[in-house]
């Protein structure tokens, strides 16, 4: 088992020294043990795929069908995160007003809340019965068991990931090229436009690329919110929970391809550089 | 350099003693709680703990049940775990520590006898049926098996992977009636939950869901629904360490008391 686990590290610092950096030797050991608990379950789910049968499990005519969906879904919540996030991040990090810190504690409520909870509060808002789903109905609007509700429970716990991200970059820029621009005559459009967006785009494609990620494995809100109906809400986790009831090995099968998934956008987005 | 790893390996070691001695102490405070649960009764007795998997539809009659159970053999604590069904056989045949599974249909049993889990033939304790559930006042006017296909009623049914829809299939393939649903989900208690909250005008559950429900939902039964008839039976693991403790358990569940409280939740004779 430590084999595997001191792979990755090794590559990554081949060229320099292992070193402690002055912290106790048994502190680095049980960091070992903690590492060792997330990687040991994703290397053990490695090793019970039906490899033989792999590709058969993950092309299977309903399997495509959520994997099709899981991708429109999450491309489109991520699109509503980016163009309500933005927005959302700029007013935390550079206006004041009473009650900011209680903004921000709400807007990132669903990165602690049981997802669940998240799909039973959509539900008393945008369900039949809730406080803007039933004037909608009136209006011959009707969100539930549609795509339309996953993409509302998805934007709904990705939101936060993408405003966390931004928020900090924007801080970490400072407010100084943005005040030298409007000295020289930029309009706060064009500032924003010209300056902000350019200065923080590394922040903002990071903070898309979480926010698209927990969208891909977005399960209990999905659950609770849309319902499970092939091709149009039971996205890839949804797919998984149920194909467990009879074949296992597509869920496991299928449970791989959002790791590997999972793992790629990881390395995208924090493998590069040093965690500062 | 050279005594890091030594280091590292120590400390592994020293982690993994510490986790056994977790270990050992909730399995003693299970004892203990079990301790303070029996009166002191002059002779002494063995404390001992039964774990009883069960379908996610027995919650009620079975915690009804291990309470009976716990009365009549002093010492005993019955330990439940409900859960689907599909989730339960995973769970014992990756070697969780059941003594007694009860499942909602005989497939999910067959793969545990099958592999040779189930001590002996398991025995039929109950059987159940699906009925229409419908938000109260029944908005839409629902009866029938028939009404379920009319256009623009909300429909939710179980998914066919799981018990509840492979019966809604099965009564589907018999009246010749397709039903387009909103939504085929992976549990019954989420089809109740769509019903409930109002989302879904009608949705196919058993019998007694609509019975634990309560006033959240009413129920339409139909002369269709006796064509999908789930039998729940009831095994020994053949790894228990209690077989006879585990035997008396079952022969509550199919005996005359079992049956009035699985009557009295709505639950049919196998």
């Amino acid at each position: 088992m430590p084999e595997t686990d001191r792979r990755p590290g090794s590559r990554r610092q081949a060229s320099r020294r292992v070193t402690l950096g002055g912290i106790p030797a048994w502190v680095a050991a049980v960091a070992v043990i903690g590492a060792l608990l997330i990687v040991v379950p994703i290397v053990s789910l490695a090793t019970r795929v039906d490899w033989a049968h792999f590709g058969s499990l993950i092309t299977s005519e309903s399997s495509l069908a959520a994997l099709a969906l899981s991708l429109r879904t999450s491309v489109a919540s991520t699109a509503l995160c980016v163009i309500l996030g933005v927005p959302l991040a700029l007013v935390l990090a550079r206006t004041s007003f009473p009650g900011k810190r209680i903004l921000r504690a709400l807007i990132l409520l669903p990165l602690v809340l049981p997802p669940v909870v998240g799909g039973i509060a959509l539900l008393a808002a945008f369900g039949r019965r809730g406080l803007l789903g039933a004037p909608l109905e009136v209006l011959g609007v009707t969100i539930a068991f549609s795509a339309v509700a996953v993409v509302l429970a998805q934007t709904f716990v990705a939101l936060p990931f993408l405003v966390l991200s931004l928020e900090a970059a924007l801080r970490a820029a400072g407010s100084r090229y943005e005040a030298v621009a409007s000295t020289l005559g930029a309009s706060p459009s064009t500032v924003f436009r010209r300056v902000t967006l350019p200065l923080v785009l590394p922040g903002l494609v990071t903070g898309a690329v979480l926010a698209f990620a927990r969208a891909l494995g977005e399960f209990g809100a999905t659950l609770t919110f849309a319902g499970s109906l092939e091709g149009v809400t039971r996205t890839l986790p949804l797919e998984i929970y149920l194909q467990r009831e009879t074949d296992p090995e597509a869920a496991v099968a299928l449970a791989l391809v959002l790791v590997v998934v999972a793992v790629i956008v990881m390395v995208v987005t924090y493998g590069r550089r040093e965690i500062r | 350099m050279s005594r890091r790893p030594l280091v590292a390996i120590l400390a592994l070691a020293g982690v993994a003693t510490l986790l056994a001695g977790c270990a050992s102490p909730s399995t003693g405070s299970g004892n203990g709680s079990s301790e303070s649960g029996s009166e002191t009764s002059a002779t002494p007795v063995v404390e001992q703990t039964l774990t009883v998997f069960a379908a996610a539809s027995l919650k009620d009659t079975f915690t009804e049940l291990a309470t009976e159970f716990e009365e009549s053999h002093p010492g005993v604590t019955v330990s439940l775990n409900f859960a689907g069904s599909a989730d339960l056989v995973s769970q014992v045949t990756e070697g969780a520590p059941a003594d007694i599974v009860a499942f909602a249909d005989e497939k999910n049993m067959a793969k545990l006898t099958d592999a040779g889990l189930i001590d002996g033939t398991p025995e039929l304790f109950a059987s159940n049926t699906l009925e229409i559930a419908v938000p109260p006042g029944n908005p839409r006017g629902i009866t029938s098996f028939r009404d379920l296909a009319k256009p623009g009623a909300k429909v939710v049914v179980c998914a066919a992977q799981v018990p509840c829809g492979s019966a809604t299939v099965k009564i589907e393939e018999a009246t010749g009636i397709t039903l387009t649903p909103v939504s085929e989900e992976s549990a019954v208690t989420d089809v109740l939950g769509k019903v409930s909250s109002g989302e879904a005008d009608a949705g196919l559950v058993y019998v007694t869901d609509v019975e634990a429900a309560g006033d959240t939902v009413e129920g339409v039964t139909f002369p269709e629904s006796s064509g999908a008839v789930n039998t729940y039976p009831i095994g020994v693991v053949a790894a228990s360490t209690l077989p006879e403790l585990a035997s008396e358990f079952s022969a509550l569940v199919t005996g005359a008391d079992g049956q009035k409280i699985l009557a009295a939740a709505g639950f049919a004779k196998p």
